[in-house]
């Protein structure tokens, strides 16, 4: 009887251990492991984009070579989100995907094409890149880096819908069937926090485009060594 | 459960206590590279996507 209860003792402490562990595993092993990939990806990208082009089709923007699921092939700041605030972009939305960075939505628009760029992030744990996305108000800039462009985007709203809403993934979101004509943007993650019952969506559109060699837009100018290193 | 693990540990006292490190050491990485991801997917604040269903 006592070794019974002793041994169910032993148990329950080791399971409470088990998900004391489970616990720092989330809020600190996830964050130290994501950022580690997503320097990883950043550096990659950076070095890639040091060589010479070798698929020389520029149509200023993202050479259809780079789009490999899980791959960075821009890079995003949101100086709302803080004065450094920079993510690769990578192709794709899976978890795996957005361990390393913040995940495109595959086949909506590229940076700076005509319709809708949208891009996902984890707000907590994994990085959490979007943790403080609820402090992206319309009016503030998401600058888009690719290879040879600076695209700027403009906030117009943001607004926290239920999961199912494909819809803001739209070309021209909440029109289906609408030819789209402007660059939009979309970002999107999920609400509250430590939630998931909604999904916070961030809307904007193309403000301006600038060639690579122009140097950064000024709304960015404060990290330029960063970005051009 | 510890105290028959550590009866049935083979050799002397300093041995037995590298034994069970190691053992530690592999229930945690078990669980950090295993257990954990495949735990961590029910979630809900991994869910940052819109989709169709």
């Amino acid at each position: 009887m006592r070794h019974a209860v002793r041994g169910v003792g032993e148990v329950l402490i080791t399971a409470g251990l088990i998900v004391l562990l489970f616990v720092a595993y989330e809020l600190v092993w996830t964050n130290f492991e994501a950022n580690r990939q997503t320097d990883q990806v950043s550096n990659t990208l950076r070095h890639s984009w040091a060589d010479p082009p070798v698929t020389g089709h520029g149509s200023g923007n993202v050479a259809s070579s780079t789009f490999v699921k899980g791959k960075g092939f821009a890079f995003l700041h949101i100086p709302a989100l803080g004065k450094n605030w920079s993510r690769p972009v990578v192709e794709g939305v899976s978890l795996p995907d957005l361990t390393r960075g913040v995940g495109h939505y595959p086949e909506t628009a590229l940076p700076g094409e005509v319709g809708n760029f949208a891009v996902a992030g984890h707000r907590a744990t994994n990085g959490e890149p979007f943790a403080y996305l609820d402090k992206v108000h319309p009016g503030d800039v998401v600058v888009a880096e690719t290879r040879t462009m600076w695209f700027t985007y403009l906030v117009d709203r943001t607004k926290v819908v239920s999961p199912d809403s494909f819809w803001v993934l739209d070309p021209v979101p909440g029109h289906p069937n609408r030819q789209p004509t402007q660059q939009l943007l979309t970002l999107t993650t999920c609400n509250p926090r430590w939630g998931s019952t909604g999904r916070l969506i961030v809307f904007g559109h193309l403000e301006e485009a600038r060639i690579k060699s122009a140097g950064p837009p000024a709304v960015l100018v404060h990290h330029k060594k960063k970005a051009t290193a | 459960m510890y105290a028959w693990i550590w009866r049935n540990l083979p050799g002397p006292v300093p041995v037995r206590v590298l034994i069970s490190l190691a053992l530690v050491v592999a229930v945690v990485a078990l669980l950090f590279t295993v257990v954990f991801p495949w735990a961590e997917k029910a979630l809900p604040f991994l869910h940052v996507t819109v989709n169709s269903q």
